[in-house]
């Protein structure tokens, strides 16, 4: 009697893994590569805006100042990203990547934009470079993989460049949370003190401080991650190279 | 030979005289039915590396013998460790299950997960409630390096939060004793490591929340007595109602019975709620923390009650769903958590 039964149940289970694994809907598709495509050309006018100013001023100080408007757009824009995730038509985790865009939203409202003395330091200049360059390869790579036209120059730049980027965004990130500290500690931004009707309170300042030290454990394992993923992906690619 | 040959054989049988000499002949001794011996093999699931051969085991041997005898070759995998399946990527088998009744041959591969040490449910939730009940209290009598050394081992002037300290304090002592007293666990044990997240959660969530409302510069509630008195109302009838419900999900099975039957409504009207929601003891729980955030008005109170509900509900879903598939007749008025809405 059992037998069968299990053999339906098997049955059952192949044909919705098998519906799972397909990918989103025509309109669905159709709707990610516009996103995707207004993503990369967003991150290239930051590019293009950033190397504008630095030809015209001939220095990289205060280069800030030339992107922060479409900056903060187009990273605000990435929420869409944890929307995509929860509808589905993404197959990614929620959690992973509503943690890694709200940390970079974070940073661009909470920190920078809140902030104002450190958009003149050259630390935020280093995360904005890092980003630009990611996320300019990583939109594109989305948009290609879409279109099942996916090019190997930009394949293997999205699993080798983030070795670099990766650790000289997160410096650029940790060095501007510090340098806000002083500023946060002195004027209590974004800090509730009791008493109040709500009986709470949120000092701003400790929290900075507890957002960098969560990068020690995080940010290992993140990078460990991408260099396990860049492996299963690049891996078989460059064995036949060798061999060839 | 088909069918309607051998009726007429057995019809000619029937009317052939039985010859009036012939002895009944002594019947044969009956032979003893051969057992068929199962073969089991127990393998690593992840390097594939053979663990244990047992060449002689019965068919009616459960998965749990099997784990026993495994355990007898290595000490270090007690039964409650061990994961066996009949596929490396497969669900476990469950203990119950019998050799013979698997789809398996006479020699039977079992693929070996480590669950990594084990530790009972009642213990894990005996830790998860008494460090709630201690932390809190370490709070409510303001102890050394908690706030202010000059609010050491003061107490406050606000009776709501002497009243939100016996709420607290009961809430938990009920959930201590209905895990001695009351509840039965379907599942023995849990992985060990899971302990340190679980005790974490509820510990810190304590913490948080005590600190708050046994805070020097507490602010009682807006609307005063009147907030506090139907708070406190919400809170006694919700655990009254949780622990009435807890009952009649102990009595639905005795002790040692694996059958599962379905809960309805008894004669306490507490229970009647059974009617229209599948786990009624979470619609309790989230009853008395909404209680307790009104009487408190305190944010972190407010946070915990978000996440608790988040947490029941995908509890309450999950048991929804496993008595939908279990039972063809469950009544499909009933909402996992909420009546009628969630």
């Amino acid at each position: 009697m059992s037998a069968p039964a299990m053999g339906t149940s098997k049955m059952a289970h192949s044909d919705s893994s098998h519906r799972k694994k397909k990918g989103p809907g025509a309109l669905a598709t159709a709707y990610l590569v516009i996103y995707n495509v207004v993503m990369t050309a967003g991150w290239l006018v930051i590019a293009v805006g950033l190397v504008r100013a630095y030809l015209a001023r001939g220095s990289y100080h205060g280069l800030y100042y030339s992107i922060e408007k479409p900056l903060k757009f187009f990273q605000t824009g990435a929420l869409l990203e944890i929307l995509h995730c929860a509808v589905g038509i993404v197959p990614s985790s929620v959690v992973l990547t509503g943690f890694q865009v709200m940390s970079r939203v974070f940073l661009t409202w909470a920190v920078t934009h809140s902030v104002r003395e450190v958009q003149s330091e050259d630390s935020v200049l280093l995360f904005v470079v890092a980003w630009t360059i990611t996320e300019i390869i990583r939109y594109s790579f989305y948009t290609f993989s879409l279109l099942n036209h996916l090019p190997y120059l930009i394949k293997w730049a999205r699993y080798t460049f983030f070795i670099v980027l990766y650790p000289m965004g997160v410096t650029g990130e940790l060095l501007t949370i510090y340098s806000a500290l002083p500023y946060v500690q002195k004027t209590g931004l974004y800090s509730i003190t009791l008493p109040n009707k709500y009986n709470f309170s949120f000092d701003y300042h400790t929290f900075l401080i507890i957002t960098m030290i969560s990068y020690i454990p995080l940010f290992p394992q993140l990078y460990f991650h991408m260099i396990r993923q860049r492996k299963k992906v690049l891996g078989h690619v460059e064995e036949y190279s060798k061999v060839e | 030979m088909d069918a309607l040959a051998l009726e007429a054989k057995g019809a000619k049988t029937e009317s052939a005289p039985a010859p009036a000499a012939s002895k009944p002949r002594p019947k044969p001794p009956k032979k003893p039915k051969r057992i068929v011996y199962f073969e089991v093999e127990i393998v690593d699931a992840k390097t594939k590396d053979k663990l244990l051969l047992l060449d002689k085991v019965e068919p009616t041997a459960t998965i749990l013998d099997i784990k026993s005898m495994f355990h007898k070759s290595n000490q270090r995998w007690y039964p409650a460790r061990q994961s066996l399946s009949l596929d490396p990527k497969a669900k476990s088998l469950k203990d119950e299950d019998v050799l013979q009744q698997l789809p398996v041959g006479t020699t039977a591969t079992f693929y070996f997960k480590d669950l990594g040490a084990q530790i009972a449910w009642g213990t894990v939730f005996l830790l998860e409630c008494a460090g709630p009940l201690f932390i809190y209290l370490m709070f409510y009598f303001r102890l050394p390096f908690i706030y202010a050394p000059k609010y050491d081992f003061t107490t406050s002037k606000h009776w709501v939060v002497h009243i939100a300290c016996i709420c607290h304090s009961f809430h938990y002592a009920k959930r201590i004793l209905e895990t001695l007293f009351v509840h039965r666990f379907s599942n023995t044990t849990m992985p060990l490591r899971n302990i340190f997240k679980n005790c974490s959660y509820y510990w810190c969530s304590a913490a948080w929340m005590a600190y708050y409302i046994n805070h020097p510069l507490y602010t009682p509630p807006y609307y005063g007595e009147q907030q506090v008195k139907t708070a406190l109302a919400i809170f006694l009838f919700c655990q009254l109602g949780n622990f009435s419900i807890h009952l009649a999900l102990r009595d639905l099975k005795p002790a040692g019975c694996k059958m599962k039957k379905i809960p309805y409504p008894t004669k306490n009207p507490f229970t009647w709620i059974f009617a229209v929601v599948s786990c009624p003891n979470y619609t309790y729980e989230l009853g008395s923390w909404l209680g307790f955030t009104v009487m408190t008005q305190c944010v972190p109170v407010a946070f915990f009650t978000i996440v608790a509900f988040i947490q029941m509900t995908i509890w309450a879903k999950g048991k929804h769903r496993s008595y939908l598939k279990e039972f063809r007749d469950y009544p499909s008025l009933r909402s996992p958590i909420l009546p009628f809405i969630l």
